[in-house]
């Protein structure tokens, strides 16, 4: 399974989500992303956009301004 | 369409009530009105960050497509066909820009026809009896855009004459008032919904329109970039000469997210006394690099210091760092603030 990573550091919302929502477009059921972000918007963001495609949110840390979203991909 | 407002949010359910699967799409120009000035100021940060579109999405239960359409959309902030409205926001074009990218997408993904939350007379250019019309045809929609709460007073659209839906179950809602609205969210138990004032996008605020027309002038043509509409979100503008601004952040989230541009502008702090990080915007010489860097001591905690020492960091590598007097309120002119 892939994994692959996503860096939109700086970025602010909804950018973190759009590029997340191409990237995993092009993925398959079970593959991970992992997205590294700064705006604490994606926190709220990106949860609930995974929660409306049915991907799962396998892991959250935020540390020092940074933070760090781990997606597995759904059907 | 789902803009995160009520009217989209009923829309939707609407047609969702007669059995109909419908998903979202929603449209960032750069100018959404979103979280982005409270993820960016650190006192905002406790506040509700939700994008609301998402969570009408949520709300609904349906998918939410988000579009990006920054480069796309400045064709329409530059020339507007139908000209603006009270500020710098073309709301006649932009639906009709929208409402053509939505029907492309659902040709694609194949999708029957397009809904949103129009309501006849609700807004002063883009929804009028005589401009809804426009929109429909402008788009290329034609008749496979629905408005389902004004449906009744519109003349039918194809998915009503074929009877994909039941025109009879839509409403007739019209002119300014929300009456309606509330009374049908009411009805679906819908009781948190956003209320937006004005409108959907930063280019209704008048002050943000009128720092658009100055990076316009200034630069003597009408394109920008997306950081430029961002950097117009934050901090303070102020243009102490045609030729250069100065952008000074108010806070320390504002600070941070300027110094993000360091390495694409001249910028400025202070090393003596805690206050704002700088950017200048615009050709700087020594002069004006002198003039902005009594603004950034101004706006510092050496404010009544009799001197303050400010880094400049200009974008061709030269740095220096100079002792400058603070300007006084009196010495800056108040046609300096944009
Ligand atoms: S308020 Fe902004 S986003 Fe809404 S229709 Fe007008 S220009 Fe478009």
């Amino acid at each position: 399974m892939s994994h692959q990573t996503l860096d939109v550091r700086g970025q602010l919302c909804p950018i973190p989500v759009i590029r997340c929502q191409s990237r995993i477009g092009g993925m398959s059921e079970g593959e991970t992303l992992e997205v590294l972000c700064t705006d604490p918007g994606t926190l709220h963001d990106i949860p609930a956009w995974c929660r409306i495609h049915g991907h799962k949110v396998l892991e959250t840390t935020e540390e020092n301004r940074e933070i760090r979203i781990v997606i597995e991909v759904g059907a | 369409m789902i803009s995160g407002g009520l009217d989209s949010m009923l829309a939707t359910r609407v047609i969702q009530e007669q059995g109909i699967h419908v998903e979202g799409i929603n449209f960032f120009t750069g100018f959404c009105v979103e979280g982005h000035t409270h993820a960016i100021r650190r006192q905002d940060q406790k506040k509700q960050k939700r994008n609301n579109a998402l969570w009408v999405a949520e709300q609904l239960g349906i998918k939410l497509h988000i579009i990006d359409v920054i480069e796309e959309y400045k064709d329409i902030v530059i020339n507007p066909k139908h000209g603006y409205g009270s500020n710098l926001n073309p709301c006649l074009d932009c639906k009709g820009f929208m409402v053509k990218k939505a029907h492309e997408w659902a040709v694609e993904n194949g999708f029957d026809f397009i809904i949103t939350g129009e309501v006849v007379g609700q807004r002063p250019m883009s929804q009028r009896r005589d401009t809804m019309p426009v929109i429909a045809r402008e788009s290329g929609a034609n008749d496979l855009l629905v408005r389902p709460l004004s449906a009744k007073i519109l003349p039918p659209t194809l998915p009503e004459r074929e009877g994909w839906i039941d025109r009879e179950a839509l409403f007739d809602f019209n002119g300014r008032g929300r009456r309606p609205q509330i009374a049908l969210a009411e009805r679906y138990g819908l009781h948190d919904y956003a209320q937006p004032a004005g409108g959907c996008c930063f280019l209704t605020d008048a002050q943000y329109s009128a720092k658009l027309a100055d990076l316009w002038q200034a630069r003597g043509n009408r394109e920008y970039e997306f950081d430029d509409i961002m950097l117009l979100k934050v901090g303070r503008h102020l243009r102490p000469d045609p030729g250069f601004k100065v952008i000074i952040g108010r806070e320390e989230g504002e600070n941070h997210y300027l110094e993000g541009y360091r390495k694409r502008f001249t910028h400025l702090f202070s090393p003596s006394h805690p206050g704002p990080f700088a950017l200048i915007d615009g050709i700087a010489g020594p002069e004006e690099e002198e003039t902005a860097a009594r603004l950034v001591a101004r706006f510092g905690k050496g404010r009544d210091a009799d001197r303050v020492a400010v880094e400049i960091h200009s974008v061709d590598g030269r740095d220096r760092t100079i002792e400058v007097v603070p300007l006084s309120d009196a010495e800056i002119p108040q046609d300096w603030y944009l």
